[in-house]
C-alpha cells in the first residue's frame, strides 16, 4: 500500500499478528470476514468483456436459433377446424341445442397431406376459448381418490361434482365431468390407419398417479351430462384420455394428445376422418380443431423461439459491432483518471 | 488519616475567597415549618416506608409484555399488517392458494424480527444488570458498612462512597473526611462539566465520619418529589428534634463521582428511577434513516400498484362472471359461495377483490423488511468487530447501538461535535515556553506536526520547480516527524509535559542569558497555583490535584524544570528547587499571603507570597491581553518578542498564558492587605466588586517574564479526522460549554480555525446584559445581517469565514425571527463553534440544523450533556472507553475516540449506504418482476385468481430462491476497499448527494423489474404455446408453463444481481449460483414426494423438464434477454459517463496505482473535496502565499534584470 495513505485510523492495522501479546478481553477478534477483507473477484467491465460477451452471445444465440427454426421448419402439421363444418348447415344457427339434442353427431372430415410425414404422427385436439385454467376448475378434483381406491371419499375438493345421492363420484370434480368426448377415426384410401392410443400420456401420471385398482364409479350418473363417459370396467390408469385431459392446460387455447398414428403418409395423401361430434364449445364459442403433427427435438411448429433466438444474437452482434466502433472511434483508455468528476468539471468540484 | 484532615482545612481555607456563603441558615429553616414537602425519608431506618427500588431498567420488555408490544411494533408496519390480513383472509375461500403459503413467510418474516428484538433487549438487560450490581457501602447497623449491590439500596439507607467511585444513588451529604464537611464531585456524567464541584454537608452532620458514628444516628428528611431538574434542591432535615433547611449543595447526584476526598457519607433520598438523573433520561426517540423513509414511499407507490391491478382484475372478473361465465357450462356456475356467480357479479368481483389483493401480494417484498434487518444486523457486527475502531489503551471497541441508521452514516451533511472529551482528550501538556524573549521548545504541536506531513505528501505531488522552493521547509518537517516518532518510542512519557528542550531541561538554565528572569518564571509555575500535591503509589514523586488541568501541567512542568512542588500547609508551598551550587535541591518555603483567584471575569490569577529571605513578591498568570495592560513601563523589555511568540503558539494551536511578577514593598502590601482583608470581612453587598477593585488595584505595575504554551490535547488523530471529513464535503461545528477563548483555542488546533479566516463573532457585549431584550435581539439582528453581508462582498474565491456564537447571543439567535437568518449565515460560513452552549442549546441547534437544511445532521459527544443532542440529531455517536456513559446510553453508535469517526463514516457508511440502496432496488426489482407474471397469467385465466406456480414456489421464491444473494449483497458489497475510501473521502458525497438512491435509480430498477416480468411471461407463453412440448408428442400444462416460467424467474434475477455487484468473494457465488443450484435441487426432490403432496410438480423436473432441450433453451433465452437492457445500461454507463468508483476501480483493477504513482498521489490530492477547514486547507493557503511571494520575487528579479 502506499506509505503516505492517511495515517489517521491505520492504528490497529498490525494487528492481525496472531502474536499480539497483549490480551484484551474485549478486543475484537480477526477474521478476514469480520474485517471484510475476505479476497474476492473484482472482476471490470471492460471494453473487451463487453465486445466479447456480446458475440458470445450472438454466437452461441445464432446457430441455436438456426437450429430451431430448421427443427421447426422440418415438422409437418396439418390442422382442421370442424367445429362449424361439422354441425348440419340446417342447425347452423343454433348450434348449442344441436349439440346437446342431436344423437347421431357423426361427421366426416377430408385431410391432404401436404408434406411426407414419417410415423408417429401425433393427433390432437385442439380447443379454444376453453378455460381449463379456470380457478374454479383446476381446483376441482380429488388426487388422492385418483390415486388410492381408499380414498374414494375424499372429494371434499370436487364440488359441485362431488357426489350422487351420497356415493362418491370417481373421479370426481369439474375437470374430470367435463371431459373431452369427441372421437377419430382415421383411414387413408378407405383403408383404416390405426391409433396408437397407448402412452400418449405422462409415463409418471400412468404409473403413480392413476391408481391401477381405481375403477370409475357413480360417474356421469347425474342429469346433467358434462362430457365424455368411462369405462366402469378399465382402471384408471389405463384411461389415458382421461390421464391426458387431467393434466389442465396453462392457457384458454390448448392441444392434446389423442393418439398416434404408426404409419408414415406421404405428400398427397388423403386421410379421411370419421369424427363423433360430441363435446359441447359451441356455448362459449369455443373453436375445435383437429391437428395431426410430426415432432421434432424441440417438439413441435413452433417458429417463436428460433425468431427469438436469431432476434437476440442478431442485436448482440449489432451491440457488439456497435460497441466496438464506438470504441474505436472515441476510446476511453481505462483508469484514465481525467474522467474523474473532478477532472470533468474543473471548475465546480463534486459539490459545488 | 490526620494527612487527610491537613489538607482538607487547607482546601476549604482556598475556597473562601469563592465561596463566601456559610450554609448554615437552621434559623431560618425552622420558620418554615408546615411546608408541603411530599417526600419523608427515615434516615437509617430503610424498612420504614417503601419507595423505588434502586434497580434501573432501561429494556424495552420483560417476559410478559414481550410478545404483545414485540408483536404489536412488528405490525405498526404498513407492510406487515397487510400481509397479516392477507394470511388471515387466505384461510378463508376467498384465498388463492393454500393458506399455509400466506401465513408461513409472515410467521417466518415477524419472528425473525421479534427475535432479533429479543437480543437487543437482552443485551440491555445485561447492561442494566451490570450497574444494578455495582457493589456500594451500606450501613447495616452496630457500626459496620457492608458490601451490597446498587439494586439493594433503599432509601433512608447510610452509605458510605470511597474516592473515584460512583454515587449510587441520590444522597444528603452526611459528613466527609474532611473535617469542614465538604467534597468534591465530578459530574461529568451530568452536565459534561469538567470542573470538579465542591459539596458541603450541613455544619450539624459534620461529626457523623466514622463508621461508628451511625450507631444512634435518627434523622428525618422532608423534601420535595424526584423532579429532573438537576440544580435545584428542597427539603429540610430534621436531626436532634430541631430542622435545617437543604439545599442544593448537600446533594450527591447518582452517576456524579466523588473526586479528590477520601470518603463520604450520605442518605438515601432518591433511589433508582426517582433519581434526578433517570428522571432526567428521555426515550431516546426511534430513529429511522432517510433510505427507509423513501423506501416506504416505494412500497406506498407499489401499493398502488396492487390496488390498480387488482381492481382491474376485478373489474375483468365480474364483467366475465357476468357476461362469458354462464356459457362456460363446465364451470358449472354458479356456485354456494356465490364466488362465481354471475347473477351477483358485483359480490363476486367483491370477493375477487379480496383474492386479488392476497395474491398479488407478492409485488409487495413480505422478506424486505427482515432482510435489511438481518443486513443490519450483520453490518453491524462489521462496526463492532472493526479492529481499526478498537481502541487499544481502553479496551474499547466501536458498538453499534442500533442498526437502524447504518446507511444513514453514508450521507451525513454537518456533523455537530461537542468539544471537552470529544476532540480533546482534557488533558494538556506543557509544550513550549517564552521566557524572557526567547522561544524555548521544539516539539512541535500536533497541528503542526500534522499540517508539516500533510505539506510533504502534497508537495511530492507539485510541480517539480515549486517543490524546491519548499523543500527545506519540508525536510525540516521530516525532521521533526522523525524526532518525535523516536520520542514516543524510547523517552519516557511524562503526562502532561511534551516539552523538549535541551537548554531548559538538562538543568542548566542558568548558564542561559538573564538567569533570573528564568528563575522567576520557574517560580511562578511552581507557586501560583491552588493544587495540592499527593504522593504518587511509587512513592518517588507526586501527583498533583488541580483545578484545571493546565495548572496541572505548569506544575509537572515545574518539577521538570526543577522546582518541585511537594507540600502545601495552611499557610506556605515548600518548593524543591534545583540550586546551580549544589547537587541537592534545596527545599524552599513559600508564605502565602494572599491568592486573587482566577474567575473567567478577570482572567487573571495572583499569588502574593513571601519567599525565605523576607521579600514580597506578586506573581500572576493570565490571559496575554489582561496582562500586557497591566505592564509597567519598565517591565515591557520582551513584550515584542513575546507577543510574537504568543501569535506563533495561537498558530500552532495552543493555549498561552502570559506571566509577570513584581515586588512589593512591605508597607506598600500591609496598607493594601489591610484594606483587603477589611473588604473581605465585611458584610456588605457590594463586597465582591470591593474585593475585584482592590485585586485590580495591586494587581499593576507588573513585570513580564514571559509564557507558557499548553497543548489542549487532542485526541489521537482528531486534526487528521477533521481534515479527512471536511475533504469529504462535511462540514464540522463544534458546539462547546467552554469559554469563547478555550474554544477558539480549540478551534485553531483542530485546523476549523486558521490565520487568514476572517471570524464573525456573534456575542452579547457585558455592558448590554442588563438591555431589554428587544435591544439585544435587534443587535444580534444586526449582527448576523453584517456578518452575511460581508460574506456577499468578498471577491476572494479562497476567503473562508468562521462563525463564533456565544452561547447567550445563541439564545436570541435561536429565536424563531432569527433562526433562519443565522443558519443562512452559519453554513455558508466554513466552520461554526458555538460556545457556552447548554445542553438544551446544543440540541436545539442540531434540530435547526437538521430541520432548517434538511439534510443529515451527526451530534458526537460524550457527556450527559450532549444527550440531548445525541438524540436530536439523526445520527448519535457517543463517545465510549471514557467513564460516563450517559452519551452512550442515548448514543446511536458508540466509539472510543473521535478519529474512529472518519472510518464509521468514509468506509462504513459509505459502503452500507450503497449496499442498502442497492439491495433496496434489487429487492423491488425481484418482486416486480416476479409479481407482474402472476397478473399476466391472470388475464389468461380470465381473471379467476389461479396462479401459474405451485404454491410451494410461491413461498420459496421470497425466503429461498432469491433471499440469500440479495443478502450477501447487503452484506459484502464493497465498491471500493477501504483503504481507496480513505484516500478518496470525496467518494463519500455519493451519499449525500443520494446518487444511489435517488428517484432517477428507483424508476430504473422499476422499469427493470417491469421488463424482465414481461420477457419471462411472454416467451414462456410463445415458446409453450400449445405445440408438443418433447419429441413423444405430449403438450405443455400447466404444471410444466409454471415450472419453466418460474426456474427462469430464478436464473433471472440471480444472474442480475450478479451482474450488479463489483465484489465477488466465495460466500457471493456459493449463494448465487446455490440459489439456482438450490432450485432445481428444490425441484427434484419435491417431484420426488407422493403425488398429494407434490400434485402437479410430481417428477416434473427428472421426467419432464430436463430431458426436454425446450426447457433448456427457453432459460437460456428468457435469462439473456431479461439481462440485456441492463448489462447494456452498465457497458454504456462505464464507457461514457462512469462515475468516480468506476474509474478508481479500473485504476486499481491496471494496477495503476502501482506503475503510476506520481498519477495516484495526484488525483488522490485533487479528489480532496475543497475544503475550507482542516490543515489541509491550511496548507493550500500557504501555498497560495508562498507561490505569490515567489511570483512577486520573479517579477521583481525581472524588473532588476530590465534595469
Amino acid at each position: 500500500m502506499n506509505s503516505d495513505a492517511p495515517s489517521s485510523s491505520s492504528g490497529a492495522a498490525g494487528s492481525a499478528d496472531p502474536a499480539t501479546p497483549r490480551r484484551n478481553s474485549k478486543r475484537p477478534k480477526y477474521s478476514k470476514f469480520t474485517q471484510q477483507e475476505l479476497p474476492a473477484c473484482k472482476p471490470i467491465l471492460t471494453p473487451r468483456w463487453v465486445i466479447s460477451s456480446f458475440m458470445l452471445v450472438s454466437i452461441i444465440f445464432i446457430p441455436i436459433g438456426l437450429a430451431s427454426l430448421f427443427a421447426s421448419k422440418d415438422v409437418v402439421e396439418i390442422v382442421d377446424r370442424y367445429d362449424t363444418e361439422c354441425v348440419p348447415p340446417g342447425s347452423r344457427n343454433d348450434k348449442v341445442k344441436y349439440i346437446q339434442s342431436s344423437t347421431n353427431n357423426n361427421c366426416t372430415r377430408r385431410l391432404m397431406v401436404k408434406k411426407d410425414m414419417d410415423h408417429p404422427i401425433y393427433v390432437y385436439y385442439q380447443l379454444d376459448n376453453f378455460y381449463q385454467n379456470h380457478r374454479r376448475y383446476v381446483k376441482s378434483r380429488s388426487d388422492p381418490q385418483l390415486k388410492d381406491e381408499k380414498d374414494e371419499n375424499e372429494i371434499s375438493d370436487c364440488k359441485p361434482e362431488d357426489d350422487i345421492n351420497g356415493k362418491p363420484i370417481v373421479p370426481c370434480g369439474l375437470i374430470a365431468w367435463s371431459m373431452f368426448n369427441d372421437t377419430y377415426s382415421f383411414s387413408r384410401t378407405n383403408q383404416s390407419l390405426k391409433i396408437n392410443k397407448k402412452g400418449i400420456s405422462w409415463k409418471s401420471d400412468r404409473e403413480h398417479k392413476f391408481g391401477k385398482k381405481v375403477f370409475p364409479k357413480n360417474f356421469q350418473n347425474s342429469t346433467f351430462i358434462g362430457g365424455a363417459k368411462l369405462n366402469s370396467s378399465i382402471p384408471l390408469s389405463e384411461q389415458e384420455d382421461l390421464i391426458v385431459w387431467m393434466r389442465t392446460a396453462a392457457l384458454p387455447t390448448f392441444r392434446k394428445l389423442y393418439g398416434k398414428i404408426e404409419v408414415d403418409l406421404k405428400k398427397g395423401d388423403f386421410i379421411d376422418v370419421l369424427l363423433e361430434n360430441n363435446y359441447n364449445t359451441y356455448s362459449f364459442n369455443g373453436k375445435k380443431k383437429l391437428v395431426l403433427s410430426t415432432t421434432s427435438w424441440l417438439g413441435g411448429k413452433n417458429n417463436f423461439i428460433g425468431i427469438a433466438y436469431l432476434t437476440v444474437g442478431g442485436l448482440c452482434f449489432l451491440l457488439a459491432m456497435a460497441f466496438t466502433i464506438i470504441y474505436l472511434v472515441k476510446p476511453r483508455r481505462l483508469g484514465d483518471p481525467s474522467y474523474l468528476s473532478w477532472n470533468m468539471n474543473p471548475g465546480g468540484r463534486l459539490t459545488s | 488519616m490526620a494527612k487527610g484532615k491537613i489538607r482538607s482545612k487547607l482546601r476549604s481555607s482556598l475556597y473562601t475567597f469563592s465561596c463566601t456563603s456559610t450554609p448554615n441558615k437552621a434559623a431560618e429553616a425552622e420558620e418554615l415549618q408546615g411546608s408541603v414537602y411530599s417526600r419523608l425519608v427515615y434516615c437509617n431506618e430503610p424498612h420504614q416506608l417503601s419507595y423505588n427500588s434502586n434497580s434501573t431498567s432501561t429494556t424495552k420488555y420483560n417476559i410478559v409484555t414481550f410478545i404483545p408490544i414485540a408483536l404489536f411494533e412488528q405490525f405498526n408496519r404498513v407492510a406487515n399488517v397487510y400481509f397479516l390480513i392477507a394470511a388471515i383472509l387466505s384461510v378463508t375461500p376467498y384465498g388463492p392458494y393454500d393458506p399455509f403459503s400466506a401465513i408461513a413467510p409472515l410467521a417466518f418474516v415477524v419472528g425473525l424480527s421479534m427475535v432479533k428484538e429479543l437480543i437487543e433487549d437482552w443485551q440491555r438487560f445485561l447492561q442494566d444488570w451490570k450497574v444494578n450490581m455495582r457493589p456500594a457501602q451500606v450501613y447495616t447497623g452496630h457500626g459496620i458498612f457492608e458490601s451490597r449491590p446498587w439494586k439493594k439500596i433503599m432509601v433512608g439507607d447510610i452509605v458510605k462512597v470511597e474516592k473515584d467511585k460512583f454515587f449510587p444513588a441520590d444522597l444528603l451529604l452526611l459528613s466527609s473526611n474532611y473535617d469542614d464537611g465538604i467534597c468534591y464531585v465530578e459530574t461529568m456524567n451530568l452536565d459534561g462539566e469538567t470542573n470538579l464541584k465542591v459539596k458541603r454537608a450541613l455544619e450539624i452532620t459534620m461529626d457523623l465520619d466514622e463508621d461508628n458514628s451511625f450507631r444512634e444516628f435518627k434523622a428525618t428528611i422532608k423534601c420535595e418529589a424526584p423532579n429532573p431538574s438537576l440544580y435545584t434542591f428542597e427539603g429540610e432535615l430534621e436531626y436532634n428534634k430541631k430542622t435545617y433547611s437543604l439545599d442544593p449543595i448537600q446533594i450527591l447526584l447518582r452517576d456524579s463521582k466523588l473526586r479528590n476526598t477520601s470518603y463520604v457519607y450520605g442518605v438515601v433520598i432518591f433511589t433508582g428511577h426517582d433519581t434526578k438523573v433517570m428522571q432526567n433520561s428521555t426515550k431516546s426517540p426511534s430513529k429511522r434513516s432517510r433510505v427507509e423513509k423513501q423506501m416506504d414511499q416505494i412500497i406506498y407507490i407499489l401499493f398502488s400498484l396492487l390496488v390498480i391491478i387488482s381492481i382491474m382484475s376485478s373489474v375483468g372478473f365480474a364483467y366475465l362472471t357476468k357476461f362469458d361465465m354462464p356459457d362456460w357450462w363446465y364451470l358449472h356456475a354458479p356456485d354456494d359461495k356465490n364466488l362465481y356467480n354471475p347473477q351477483k357479479p358485483y359480490l363476486s368481483g367483491l370477493y375477487h377483490l379480496i383474492t386479488a389483493l392476497i395474491l398479488y401480494g407478492y409485488l409487495i417484498p413480505i422478506s424486505l423488511y427482515v432482510s435489511i434487518e438481518i443486513v443490519k444486523v450483520l453490518q453491524a457486527s462489521f462496526i463492532n468487530r472493526d479492529m481499526h475502531m478498537y481502541h487499544e489503551d481502553t479496551d474499547t471497541p466501536a458498538l453499534a447501538r442500533t442498526s437502524n441508521l447504518n446507511e444513514e452514516l453514508g450521507q451525513v451533511d454537518t456533523i455537530l461535535s461537542d468539544k471537552t472529551g470529544t476532540l480533546t482528550c482534557n488533558q494538556m501538556d506543557f509544550l513550549k515556553c517564552s521566557i524572557a524573549g526567547i522561544s524555548y521548545g521544539q516539539r512541535p504541536s500536533e497541528v503542526e506536526l500534522a499540517a508539516v506531513k500533510k505539506m510533504s505528501m502534497d508537495f511530492d505531488a507539485e510541480d517539480h520547480d515549486f517543490s524546491s522552493a519548499v523543500s527545506g521547509f519540508e525536510e525540516e518537517g521530516n525532521a521533526e516527524t522523525e524526532g518525535t516518532s523516536n520520542n514516543q518510542d524510547h523517552g519516557r512519557q511524562i503526562k502532561g509535559f511534551s516539552f523538549e528542550d535541551k537548554r531548559l531541561t538538562g538543568a542548566c538554565w542558568w548558564k542561559l542569558p538573564k538567569p533570573e528572569i528564568h528563575y522567576i518564571f520557574f517560580r511562578i509555575l511552581a507557586v501560583c497555583h491552588t493544587a495540592i500535591p499527593e504522593e504518587n503509589e511509587e512513592g518517588d514523586g507526586y501527583d498533583y490535584e488541580a483545578e484545571s488541568p493546565d495548572e496541572g501541567a505548569f506544575l509537572v512542568a515545574a518539577k521538570e524544570f526543577g522546582f518541585e512542588f511537594c507540600k502545601r500547609t495552611q499557610g506556605s508551598i515548600f518548593v524543591r528547587e534545583a540550586d546551580p551550587s549544589s547537587e541537592e535541591p534545596v527545599e524552599r518555603e513559600f508564605k502565602i499571603l494572599n491568592i486573587l483567584d482566577f474567575t473567567s471575569k478577570r482572567k487573571r490569577m495572583s499569588a502574593i507570597v513571601r519567599d525565605e529571605k523576607g521579600e514580597i513578591f506578586l506573581f500572576c498568570k493570565g490571559a496575554d491581553a489582561i496582562i500586557f495592560d497591566r505592564l509597567s513601563e519598565d517591565g515591557r523589555t520582551f513584550e515584542k518578542a513575546t507577543k510574537k511568540h504568543l501569535s506563533d503558539y495561537g498558530e500552532a494551536g495552543l493555549r498561552t498564558l502570559v506571566f509577570a511578577y513584581k515586588k512589593l514593598e512591605e508597607a506598600d502590601y500591609n496598607e493594601w492587605n489591610n484594606e483587603f482583608q477589611n473588604a473581605k470581612n465585611s458584610d456588605s453587598s457590594n463586597k465582591d466588586e470591593m474585593l475585584e477593585d482592590l485585586s485590580d488595584k495591586i494587581e499593576k505595575e507588573l513585570n513580564l517574564v514571559g509564557a507558557s504554551a499548553v497543548e489542549d490535547k487532542l485526541q489521537q488523530g482528531v486534526p487528521q479526522c477533521i481534515d479527512s471529513l471536511a475533504q469529504a464535503g462535511l462540514k464540522i461545528w463544534v458546539l462547546t460549554g467552554d469559554k469563547m477563548e478555550t474554544a477558539i483555542n480549540i478551534g485553531f488546533s483542530c485546523s476549523l480555525l486558521r490565520e487568514e479566516m476572517q471570524q464573525i463573532c456573534i456575542s452579547i457585549k457585558d455592558e448590554q446584559e442588563h438591555d431589554a431584550e428587544q435591544d439585544i435581539k435587534s443587535d444580534i439582528s444586526k449582527q448576523i445581517m453584517s456578518g452575511t453581508q460581508k460574506m456577499k462582498q468578498e471577491e476572494d474565491p479562497h476567503a473562508a469565514y468562521a462563525l463564533i456564537i456565544d452561547g447567550k447571543a445563541l439564545n436570541f439567535a435561536l429565536d424563531d425571527e432569527l433562526k433562519h437568518q443565522f443558519l443562512h449565515l452559519a453554513v455558508s460560513c466554513a466552520s461554526v463553534i458555538c460556545c457556552r452552549v447548554s445542553p438544551k442549546q446544543k440540541a436545539l441547534v442540531v434540530r435547526l440544523v437538521k430541520e432548517g437544511t434538511g439534510k443529515t445532521t451527526l451530534a458526537i459527544g460524550d457527556g450527559a450533556n450532549d444527550v440531548g443532542m445525541i438524540q436530536e440529531a439523526d445520527i448519535g455517536i457517543g463517545i465510549s472507553g471514557v467513564e460516563g456513559m450517559q452519551a452512550v446510553m442515548s448514543s446511536d453508535f458508540a466509539i472510543a475516540q473521535f478519529r474512529y469517526l472518519e472510518r464509521l463514516l468514509v468506509v462504513h457508511g459509505h459502503w452500507f449506504y450503497k449496499r442498502i440502496a442497492q439491495m433496496i432496488c434489487y429487492f423491488f426489482y425481484k418482486n416486480i418482476a416476479f409479481g407482474l407474471t402472476l397478473f399476466y397469467y391472470e388475464i389468461c385465466t380470465a381473471f379467476s385468481g389461479n396462479a401459474v406456480y405451485d404454491d410451494w414456489y410461491m413461498i420459496l421464491y421470497n425466503v429461498a430462491a432469491t433471499s440469500l444473494p440479495v443478502m450477501t449483497l447487503g452484506v459484502l458489497e464493497q465498491d471500493v476497499s477501504a483503504e481507496v475510501c480513505l484516500e478518496f473521502p470525496a467518494l463519500y458525497q455519493q451519499g449525500p448527494k443520494n446518487l444511489f438512491f435517488g428517484w432517477y435509480r428507483i424508476i430504473g430498477w422499476i422499469c427493470n423489474g417491469v421488463y424482465t416480468s414481461f420477457i419471462i411471461f411472454f416467451f414462456n407463453i410463445l415458446t409453450l404455446y400449445t405445440e408438443a412440448y418433447r419429441v413423444e408428442g405430449q403438450t405443455p400444462d400447466m404444471s410444466i408453463m409454471g415450472a419453466t416460467m418460474f426456474t427462469c424467474i430464478v436464473c433471472a434475477v440471480n444472474t442480475q444481481i450478479a451482474l450488479s455487484l463489483s465484489h465477488f468473494t466465495r460466500i457471493q457465488h456459493i449463494f448465487i449460483w446455490g440459489s439456482i443450484v438450490v432450485w432445481f435441487l428444490f425441484l427434484i426432490i419435491y417431484g420426488a414426494a407422493v403425488p398429494e403432496t407434490s400434485t402437479g410438480s410430481y417428477q416434473i423436473f427428472l421426467e419432464t423438464l430436463a430431458p426436454s432441450p425446450l426447457f433448456w433453451i427457453t432459460i437460456l433465452l428468457v435469462v439473456i434477454a431479461c439481462n440485456l437492457p441492463y448489462f447494456m445500461h452498465i457497458s454504456f454507463q462505464r464507457s461514457f459517463s462512469p462515475m468516480d468508483h468506476h474509474i478508481i476501480q479500473e485504476i486499481k483493477y491496471y494496477r495503476k496505482d502501482v506503475t503510476d504513482r506520481h498519477m495516484w498521489r495526484r488525483e488522490k490530492r485533487k479528489g480532496r473535496h475543497e475544503a475550507k477547514i482542516g490543515f489541509s486547507a491550511r496548507v493550500d493557503a500557504k501555498i497560495r502565499h508562498l507561490k505569490g511571494r515567489i511570483q512577486k520575487r520573479g517579477a521583481v528579479m525581472a524588473g532588476q534584470e530590465m534595469l
